[in-house]
């Protein structure tokens, strides 16, 4: 291997103690906040050069020539890059569909598509190339209309293989029938806006080539064997060529699932024997990841007078754009998801993945079931007004509980106590009025839109329900090496794994568990990279339960292995003894002695592989199936003061109650819970990249806007510790349940206020005003 | 690129002779932005932060205060309040701490952007701007003929703003802007008020409603002609003024709003800030909220 790069991971030690349960300190944390961590855009090497990107300024053209020969001459440039360039495979994607290029040939197909690379020794110099990069287009018509990509025969193909990803049907009883029956129906048409991930960290990384003929690369994302599983092929490497490390991410919700820059800066790098390090600005970096998919939903509920429904009929149309990306499992989470965490006995969803011109969209925290969630609770809501309930009771009249079907027929194995979670939300004291003597009360702020005037309070309340882990039969694992000697006199356990820190505290709960499982208080954690075995992603909610139960699996072995030198020599049965506090104790004689004693010279080092029940997949015409490896649920009451008159919205209140089955850290859970609630709050209120005829019209931060510290409110928690039995330590993933919920709770706040049907998000002021 | 430091004025403005192009910088938050953006490449900047004259205020002979162009919103708030209470507020919403220490109104003029914060306030206020050329000496402009266009000012090329010039407030004023987010965000429009009792007399005007920040003319007109300053606000007087501040606007539909939203809003905070200015002066106040 070459030499490492400046700013590269390191071992690092978790500080203080703290085993699971406890709140303990993360290691990054303090280097964070004095902004001394090294982010992936800090890596640094003498004589490295800078990668730069050739864009599509269309979202659809031919692309009849592309001439380089400009670019090439200009000084400081070492090398261009095309698709005639690319090595071997010249195709990737993220879920084993290969349709995206790694630059685009014949044709591009979204606006900001990847077409040319330039390498030069300075960035400005790079950036400045790449105007010199003549490309002649023949521009296109874009494709954007998603409904008629899913149901239009005669709409021209984004892909040839036709413009549907995916379609998922579910089936349940007679819906047709059921109508006849029904004695309320409620229907509505929603829709939600493309979001974006919004993480502060551009993409970034460093291509280091090596001796071998390979590459190291250093780089932020969320699933590193994964990224290897492309990048290998596309760079015509086997996979030991190919070292990876993952660098300081600066957050991913999702947005780092797909390869961005990883393959452009190998291949710069392989062609120029120099490493070479590719930043993307914060313009590009709107261009350099997929979003949310954007959705339009038609639902329609028929129920009894007392608010029991009876049928659903369900469309979802998600707009995928170029590229398949994550959209088959986006359509899986939102075709099962379709109508939450209510029972339903006749049930008919279609969920439809497209492809269209617009900008990719894949995963993003919540994927599938943000969308459904948003409509399915505002159909709760019309629900309620149509039989006369409150929206507490037509919730509780219809929720699933434990031993409950979904709507694919799976029955929920683990406590689900939704009725009681929504009494907890309704019981919770309410906020004081808005205090009118102080701007940062009120809607607008400190710009001062009122002193009170035309300001409204209302309430609203959201479930949701998300997957947790990788559903539909994926053989989902997670592998775990830890490691254990007597280092400095003291015994300390290594941990390593493959699992992408991605700003979730994953690593400070990796010591917490080998501190739990060994009794040993030092703990370090190996920097993530490809000599372990896989990791999945960091996604799904997943790295607890998935790398925590390796990391669990594999300090057990260990204990095991030191429970057997224990016992043979104190002579003490195996299961008199366990460790604590760097200590051997006996149930029977109390502390026999030191690990570090027993241990020695010793090295005692287990790698182990943690895989969650098996699931199965959708049926294709009936969508049955036991899909899901875990639920969890999550419930928000949410209090909001509109300013009516101009239609801005102070989020006075969140409130969550969500069900965890055991916390392990509850300061870290908690920052999950306001996170997740704060993106959602983003989704309800403001957050949109904006799209006309597949042009992004606002790919920056001044103009996509994502909620500061004056828009998110204070919340309150009630954290719930039902054990899901087939979970390590009885642990619900908890990265993503609030952020499906509290975005219909809060624009049911805002309709509460304003008696205004909403029925997409993000709501604008002036859907409020309705001053178009 | 070039990068001069001037250390004193006469300075500043011989190299900005020698060398036209070259774009001032003082405290960068919008300069920094258009370079990493890529917008502008400059010939040069022209940093102007060792000037340490640009960053002074002083109380005038003739009662006005003549402010540095290099003065941070910042210090407005804190040392300028009390006096200038429609442009604190405005600074007071300009983007958040970090920003605000570092960013100017000599710079928000020199953007000239019609969504710039300091404008309506500068406006209503009657502020007067003080240019200056090596070549030509001082102009005085009139905030109200300062704005050419979308980010387009009358500076010539060879000239700098050195300060702008206010009046103490004679009266209430109002600072009211809409944005899609609570904090930290560019205006959907904006509306400033400035009552001046002893001549009869209310200064009106709106932000990022028009290619720029304008008067309201017809408003101030119809106030100085038809407000009864003994009596209370009359609501037939409210509801035409803000039809009137509504009828300055020319605004556009885009990523930030409509141009429907845009007027509707327009005449809420005309509504809104002379009712608040109106209320002040009967109870005597000039200012209140916290925030
Ligand atoms: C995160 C963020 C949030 C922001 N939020 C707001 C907001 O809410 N409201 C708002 O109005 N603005 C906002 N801005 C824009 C910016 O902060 C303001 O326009 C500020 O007033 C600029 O002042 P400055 O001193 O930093 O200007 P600079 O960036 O230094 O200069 C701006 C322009 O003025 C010219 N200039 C500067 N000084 C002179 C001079 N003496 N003579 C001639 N020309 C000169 C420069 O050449 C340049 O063209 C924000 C910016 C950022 C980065």
């Amino acid at each position: 291997m070459s030499v490492a790069p400046a700013r590269a991971p390191r071992d690092i030690a978790a500080p203080g103690g703290g085993g699971v349960g406890d709140s303990a300190l993360r290691p990054d944390g303090v280097l964070k906040v004095r902004g001394e961590f090294a982010y992936s855009s800090d890596l640094w090497i003498d004589g490295m050069l800078w990668g730069a990107t050739l864009r599509s300024p269309h979202p659809r053209a031919k692309i009849l020539s592309i001439d380089t020969s400009e670019a090439l001459a200009h000084p400081g440039v070492w090398t261009v890059l095309t698709h005639e360039d690319v090595p071997g495979r010249k195709h990737f994607g993220v879920d084993h569909t290969w349709d995206q290029p790694v630059l685009a040939f014949d044709e591009v197909r979204h606006q900001g598509e990847p077409i040319a690379l330039v390498a030069a020794d300075h960035p400005e110099t790079a950036r400045r190339a790449l105007e010199k990069i003549r490309i002649e287009y023949e521009v296109l018509e874009p494709l954007t209309d998603a409904r008629r990509a899913a149901f239009d025969p005669a709409y021209p193909r984004v892909q040839p293989r036709g413009n549907v990803a995916r379609h998922q049907p579910v089936r349940v009883g007679d819906v047709d029938a059921a109508r006849e029956l029904a004695e309320v129906v409620v229907s509505g048409e929603f829709q939600v806006g493309m979001q974006d991930q919004a993480f502060l960290g551009p993409e970034s990384g460093l291509a280091i080539p090596a001796e071998d003929g390979g590459v190291d690369l250093y780089v932020a994302t969320q699933w590193m064997h994964n990224d290897l599983e492309q990048i290998g092929p596309c760079l015509g490497l086997a996979e030991d060529k190919i070292r990876m490390t993952l660098s300081g991410v600066g957050g991913a919700f999702g947005g780092r699932e797909d390869l961005s820059m990883q393959i452009h800066a190998a291949m710069l790098a392989l062609r120029t024997g120099k490493p070479v390090k590719i930043v993307y600005n914060r313009y590009e970096s709107f261009f350099g990841h997929v979003h949310r998919h954007p959705a339009q939903m038609r639902y329609e509920y028929g129920a009894t007078k007392d608010g029991r429904i009876v049928y659903a009929d369900v469309e979802i149309i998600l707009d995928g754009g170029a590229y398949t990306s994550s959209t088959k499992n986006v359509v899986g989470n939102a075709a099962s998801l379709a109508v939450g965490p209510y029972v339903i006995p006749n049930v008919r969803i279609d969920a439809y993945g497209v492809y269209t011109n617009n900008p990719p969209c894949g995963a993003m925290r919540g994927f599938g079931a943000v969308q459904a969630c948003f409509a399915f609770e505002s159909m709760m809501d019309r629900l309620a007004d149509a039989c006369g309930l409150d929206p507490v009771t037509v919730r509780q009249v219809n929720a699933a509980a434990e031993g409950s079907a979904l709507a694919t027929g799976q029955i929920i194995w683990a406590p689900l106590p939704m009725a009681e979670m929504l009494q907890t939300a309704r019981e919770l004291p309410m906020p004081a009025p808005a205090d009118t003597g102080d701007l940062r009360d009120l809607p607008g702020g400190v710009s001062q839109t009122t002193h009170g005037e035309g300001v409204r309070r209302g309430v609203g309340y959201g479930v949701g329900l998300k997957n947790i882990c990788f559903s539909e039969g994926y053989d989902d694992y997670s592998t775990a090496r830890v490691r254990l000697e007597v280092i400095g006199g003291e015994p300390v356990a290594m941990v390593h794994t493959a699992a992408a820190e991605v700003g979730q505290g994953l690593v400070t709960l990796e010591a917490q568990i080998a501190r739990t499982e060994l009794g040993v208080r030092r703990v370090v954690i190996q920097p993530a990279d490809n000599r372990v075995g896989d990791a999945g992603s960091s996604s799904a909610s997943r790295q607890s339960y998935m790398t925590g139960g390796a990391v669990m699996t594999a300090c057990q072995a260990v204990r095991e292995g030191m429970a057997a030198l224990a016992a043979a020599r104190f002579g003490h049965a195996r299961d008199d003894l366990s460790f604590t506090g760097d200590k051997v104790v006996s149930e029977s004689a109390g502390v026999l002695g030191t690990i570090a004693e027993l241990l020695g010279d010793a090295v005692i080092e287990e790698t182990r592989e943690y895989h969650h029940r098996p699931t199965t997949g959708m049926d294709p015409v009936t969508g049955r199936g036991d899909s899901h490896a875990q639920l969890a649920l999550c419930v928000h009451r949410a209090v909001v003061d509109v300013d009516v008159d101009l239609g801005l919205v102070k989020v006075v209140e969140l409130a969550a109650v969500q069900d965890v089955g055991r916390i392990l850290n509850r300061v870290a859970l908690e920052g999950q819970i306001h996170g997740g609630s704060a993106q959602g709050l983003g989704l309800a209120v403001m957050e949109e990249i904006v799209v006309e005829n597949g042009r992004v019209r606002n790919p920056s931060f001044t103009d996509y806007l994502i909620p500061t510290i004056l828009d998110m409110p204070p919340m309150r928690l009630e954290i719930l510790e039902n054990a899901d039995p087939r979970a390590p330590y009885g642990l619900r993933g908890a990265g993503e349940p609030s952020t499906l919920s509290s975005t219909p709770a809060i624009v049911a706040a805002i309709r509460d206020a304003t008696g205004l049907a909403l029925t997409r998000v993000p709501v604008r002021p002036e859907h409020i005003t309705g001053s178009s | 690129m070039e990068f001069l430091r001037p250390a004193t004025w006469a300075e500043a403005l011989a190299a900005k002779a020698d060398l036209p192009e070259a774009a001032p910088i003082q405290g960068g938050t919008d300069m920094m932005v258009e370079l990493n953006f890529d917008v502008h490449r400059p010939a040069a900047l022209l940093d102007l932060n060792r000037v340490a004259e640009l960053t002074r205020w002083t109380a005038e002979a003739d009662g006005r205060l003549r402010i540095g162009a290099g003065v941070p919103y910042a210090r407005l708030i804190a040392e300028l309040g009390d006096r200038l209470p429609g442009l604190a507020q405005a600074a007071r919403t300009v983007g958040s701490p970090q920003i605000r220490n570092r960013g100017t109104v000599g710079g928000n003029l020199g953007a000239a952007s019609p969504a710039g914060d300091s404008h309506p306030a500068l406006l209503a206020g009657d502020a007067v701007i003080e240019v200056e050329s090596a070549a030509r000496g001082v102009r005085m402009i009139p905030a109200d003929e300062f704005y050419l266009g979308v980010k387009r000012n009358t500076l010539l090329p060879d000239e700098l703003i050195r300060a702008f010039w206010m009046s103490p407030a004679s009266g209430p004023q109002y600072f009211s802007k809409v944005g899609t987010r609570n904090a930290m965000v560019i205006a959907v429009c904006s509306f400033a008020i400035a009552l001046h009792p002893g001549e009869r007399r209310v200064g009106a005007a709106i932000g990022s409603a028009a290619p720029t920040p304008r008067r309201a003319r017809a408003a101030e007109e119809f106030l100085a002609a038809e407000l009864d300053w003994d009596a209370p606000l009359e609501p037939a007087v409210l509801r035409r003024f803000g039809e009137l501040a509504t009828e300055a606007a020319s605004p556009i539909d885009d990523v930030r709003g409509t141009a429907g939203y845009r007027r509707h809003a327009i005449g809420v905070m005309a509504r809104r800030t002379l009712t608040w200015a109106w209320n002040d002066l009967r109870a005597g106040r000039t200012e209140r909220r916290a925030g």
